[in-house]
């Protein structure tokens, strides 16, 4: 098939189209040029418009967001938000999604989106510190699913571990609806001293851009444009070569070198070079503070002669970076470069103006307002319209169906169910430890991570429940924020900040929109209830095929901040003997829930009813509790109900339990596997039970003893037992036993 | 008088990603820790010498093929040639047998992806079989057990059957993976590795490479401190050469 810049037959549509723009959108642009664009102008626009860069589909309704709070140094539209954790340090953090990507080349897909959000971290000046990668595949019974599920691991590791940042979290989940439309989000954490944080809009009249890092190559032309900004269908492999090819070892290189320039006083500034490559960094640079940049095409260093200045201008190649530099200090910031093995070219000067110029072999290739590119991009308030094939489904509620046969082996089924499973299979790909600051990895309800030479650790959860967003998406996405509330608040810390990823399908259908719509509602009102604002985040549109779209999926990044880390509670129970608590009210909730998918074989009802005050206490208590030193353990109730709950702590503990369900008001299929929202599972330390009684009944949380730690079986008084080395069998080999299918020999 | 505090010089080659956790362990462990950059010869009159993890030169050729060329590692063979103690860990194991300063190598692990994860390792010969030890000179008694992590993706130890023989008979295999009580067998070896090896001494004893990572098994607050012994024994033999 023709590429972008192949011989174009007679029969073609005009340029702008096959770029991608619309016809009013080009007519905005002549408008604004007062001309018509030459061809490089055109693809400058064409990648700066694109869904991906410019969110003209979504802004309108990210506005509504809540995103001011005294701990947000940086809210949303800079590369990263950043928050005050304390002790004069900052928290720089931001999720993307690399779906698109994903989707045609798995392994590089992953490894280039894990390469891209530790440039967003580093250009605040943070040193980049944790990475957490929250994934959804399609069921892993089908190789296609399995192939991608394993290259994206084998990405995210091969990229992340030879970076020297530790992955220490993220979750995977499986849904059918993921299939043609993987959900690669990854999320990256760094820190750096507040006062020593790099701003995003810096320099002046005469400062000098330097592209530090890689040759610019002819690799992931167009790739936000071509790819993350329509559907994937069937003809999609042909955009194999729109993926960006990732070199972490360079990458490393990057980071030392970005961190040792401005260590030395170096930088007024630093950009990041990602979607849109150099027109999206040199425009955005000039057009934060107002000026306009002479860009010098001949001093890009290219990996191969012929390339025209249009590939130039929008090539994705990886690992680069824009330092903004005092023309005295040119110098000296290409000598660090140079110490580390890179290239430091001054490609660019900031002019007066606002006038980006664009010149090559003595040509001007290009002369736009550098504002009509970075902040002048179309916005959409697309039609939006409730599907109507949602009140059937909500209708048909799962908790009024018989209970199961057998309860254990109802119980067995969600266990070993993917969703709920261990994700040892993924998570031991990834190195988890460098940096040595890592309290708790992966596996937990939230990882934990300690600032270097402070007693304070921050705690991060990555959470989002497609099932309940496909059935409601303004509940899913307040479930979304709560349970990852929950989660960092489980180890103890007070939720602070979070960033986002909105997965979702393709905007220009109405059904996608009102979605959208309903899950930007159910963020902003979550996030006001626990204080915890939007400082950033990442909207990945066009998730569908065939017509047909991933359930709606924001992913929520949760930041908690933990004044002291040896304060955390672990999830395991660590102990014999400890009184084992349930905490919240549990209603016979099944809707969207992992039994009704994996037992009844449904996907149907209405999510769990979610009181954002009753959350709130809860987060609160816990947090509560972690400093009055009167829980061993604590773990958040969700996925798969207190069955699925009560296991997990018991696997990660190596201790068993004996539980006595409840009588009377609630079946006991539904309150084991029920997902009820605000709930946990805690076991105060011994002797401490009744000062913990105290404090939940002080923050007014439901709170019911509910059995005992101990014993090597975990037992569900007259339903079942079963023995902890069996669970851990089915818990533990879930995944491992799916993803070795494939390899068995026919 | 106060102990000694040995200078325990750190090679940082690019992409070498625990060097600074190294340096942050022998600090924790009592040592003085001294940054050493690949292209300078000099190892700041280090007592010993650590070869961190990572991925020198992103490895994209093999494991340690290029970074045995780099300045300091001609200064760090004349220190091992010496008698100098040299550690080198997971990456610095790779680039000590592609030196020739450690026998046998390190190919793919046999399961064909990274491993990061806590594991039992034994120890062999806390100290070589030919060495005299002192009780400070060794990381401990055969048989004793240390949790410590390992991540790699290129940790299968391999070397001929001869040279299998001849490293088992001069006592030169210092630990082997086993189970958490000690079990050495082919269900707790991580990466295929030959007879379970997670790391070797050199003839004379005072080079040592493994693959798991002592430097991130020193801090209790993080977990388990099976790194510490092994640490120790850098730092003992490194007062053992330079007297106080």
């Amino acid at each position: 098939m023709t590429g972008t810049t192949g011989d174009i037959p007679a029969t073609a549509p005009p340029l702008h189209r096959t770029l991608g723009l619309t016809d009013a959108e080009y007519e905005a642009i002549v408008s604004r040029l007062g001309r018509a664009p030459e061809p490089p102008e055109l693809a400058m626009y064409s990648v700066m418009w694109s869904e991906h860069c410019s969110y003209k589909s979504s802004k309108v309704h990210l506005r509504t967001l809540p995103t001011e709070g005294p701990q947000v140094l940086v809210g949303p539209g800079q590369d990263a938000g950043v928050v005050d954790v304390g002790d004069g340090v900052a928290c720089v953090f931001k999720m993307e999604s690399h779906s698109h990507p994903s989707a045609i080349e798995p392994y590089q897909g992953a490894a280039t989106g894990v390469g891209g959000i530790v440039r967003d971290v580093l250009s605040m000046g943070a040193r980049p510190a944790a990475l957490l990668d929250p994934l959804r595949f399609g069921g892993l019974d089908d190789e296609r699913n399995r192939y991608l599920f394993g290259g994206v691991v084998a990405g995210i590791g091969g990229y992340g571990n030879c970076i020297g940042v530790p992955t220490v979290g993220g979750e995977v989940k499986f849904a059918d609806c993921h299939g043609a439309n993987p959900t690669v989000n990854v999320m990256c954490l760094g820190f750096v001293p507040a006062d020593a944080l790099l701003q995003s809009r810096a320099g002046e009249p005469g400062s000098v851009l330097l592209l530090i890092g890689a040759a610019t190559g002819r690799d992931g032309i167009g790739g936000v444009s071509v790819l993350a900004s329509q559907t994937l269908e069937e003809d999609a492999h042909a955009s194999r070569p729109s993926v960006q090819i990732g070199d972490p070892f360079l990458e490393k290189l990057l980071i030392e070198a970005c961190l040792e320039l401005k260590d030395l006083g170096l930088l007024e500034g630093l950009k990041d070079l990602g979607g849109a490559g150099l027109t999206c960094a040199v425009s955005e640079a000039a057009a934060g503070v107002r000026l306009g940049a002479d860009l010098d095409l001949d001093q890009v260093a290219l990996r191969e002669p012929g390339m025209e200045s249009f590939d130039i201008l929008i090539s994705e190649s990886q690992e680069r970076m824009l330092a903004i530099v005092r023309p005295q200090d040119v110098p000296a910031a290409q000598a660090v470069c140079a110490k580390w093995g890179l290239t430091g070219a001054a490609v660019a000067t900031f002019v007066e103006g606002g006038t980006l110029t664009v010149r090559r072999a003595g040509d001007v290739d290009a002369r736009v307002p550098a504002r009509s590119l970075a902040d002048e991009g179309p916005e959409y308030d697309r039609p939006a319209e409730r599907p109507d094939w949602l009140d059937a489904l909500q209708a048909e509620d799962p908790a009024a169906s018989p209970a199961p046969v057998s309860i254990e082996d109802a119980f067995a089924s969600v266990l070993g169910s993917p969703n709920v499973a261990g994700t040892r299979w993924a998570f031991e790909q990834y190195d988890s430890l460098v940096q040595g600051q890592t309290v708790v990895g992966p596996g937990a309800d939230a990882a934990v991570v300690r600032i270097e030479g402070t007693l304070r650790a921050v705690a991060v959860s990555s959470d989002g429940n497609g099932r309940y967003g496909f059935l409601d998406p303004y509940a899913g996405a307040v479930h979304a924020v709560a349970e990852a509330a929950r989660n960092v608040a489980s180890v103890g810390a007070t939720p602070a900040a979070i960033t986002n990823c909105l997965n979702f399908g393709n905007p220009e259908r109405p059904e996608v929109m009102w979605q959208f719509r309903e899950a930007v509602r159910g963020m902003a009102d979550a996030c006001r209830a626990f204080g915890t604002p939007v400082t950033g985040g990442n909207v990945s549109f066009y998730n569908e095929s065939g017509g047909s779209a991933i359930y709606p999926t924001p992913v929520i990044g949760m930041l908690g901040i933990l004044d002291d880390y040896r304060l955390l509670v672990r999830g395991g129970f660590p102990a014999d003997g400890l009184a084992i608590y349930a905490l919240g009210a549990t209603r016979p909730e099944l809707g969207g829930s992992e039994y009704a998918e994996v037992v009844l074989g449904k996907v149907c009802g209405r999510p769990p009813v979610v009181d954002l005050d009753v959350e709130a206490r809860l987060h609160r208590l816990l947090a509560a509790s972690s400093r009055a030193h009167v829980l061993a353990s604590s773990h958040d109730c969700s996925d798969g109900g207190i069955a699925a709950a009560l296991a997990e702590a018991a696997i990660a503990g190596g201790i068993g339990f004996d539980v006595v369900p409840p009588g009377g008001g609630i079946a006991a299929h539904l309150w084991l596997f029920a997902e009820s929202a605000s709930r946990a599972i805690v076991a105060p330390t011994l002797g401490s039970e009744r000062a913990f009684e105290e404090l939940a009944s002080a923050h007014g949380v439901p709170c019911a003893r509910i059995g005992t730690t101990g014993g090597d079986r975990l037992r569900f008084r007259d339903l079942f037992d079963v023995s902890l080395a069996d669970a851990i069998v089915v818990y533990e080999s879930a995944i491992p036993r799916l993803m070795s299918a494939g390899r068995v020999a026919v | 008088m106060s102990e000694h505090r040995p200078r325990v010089g750190v090679v940082t080659f690019p992409g070498s990603l625990d060097d600074r956790d190294a340096l942050r362990a022998v600090a924790l462990m009592g040592g003085d820790p001294v940054p050493v950059w690949h292209a300078d010869r000099s190892l700041g009159e280090a007592d010993a010498v650590i070869l961190p993890g990572g991925f020198s030169y992103g490895d994209y050729l093999r494991t340690g093929a290029i970074a045995r060329f780099a300045p300091a590692m001609e200064s760090v063979a004349a220190f091992a040639t010496a008698g100098g103690p040299v550690l080198g860990i997971c990456n610095g194991f790779q680039i000590l047998c592609e030196a020739g300063l450690l026998p046998g190598a390190l190919v793919r692990n046999r399961g064909l992806a990274f491993v990061c994860r806590w594991i039992t390792v034994r120890v062999e010969h806390g100290s070589p079989g030919s060495a005299e030890s002192s009780d400070n000179l060794t990381i401990g008694r055969e048989g004793e057990l240390l949790s410590v992590p390992i991540k790699h993706g290129e940790g299968r130890f391999v070397a001929s059957a001869e040279e299998l023989r001849r490293l088992e008979a001069a006592g030169q295999v210092a630990f082997r993976y086993c189970s958490p009580v000690g079990l050495v067998s082919d269900d707790f070896n991580p990466n295929g590795s030959a007879a379970n090896i997670a790391g070797v001494w050199n003839e004379k004893g005072n080079v040592l490479g493994l693959m798991p990572h002592p430097e991130h098994a020193v801090d209790p607050d993080l977990g388990p401190t099976g790194g510490q012994p092994i640490l120790q024994w850098l730092l003992s033999a490194a007062r053992a050469r330079v007297p106080a």
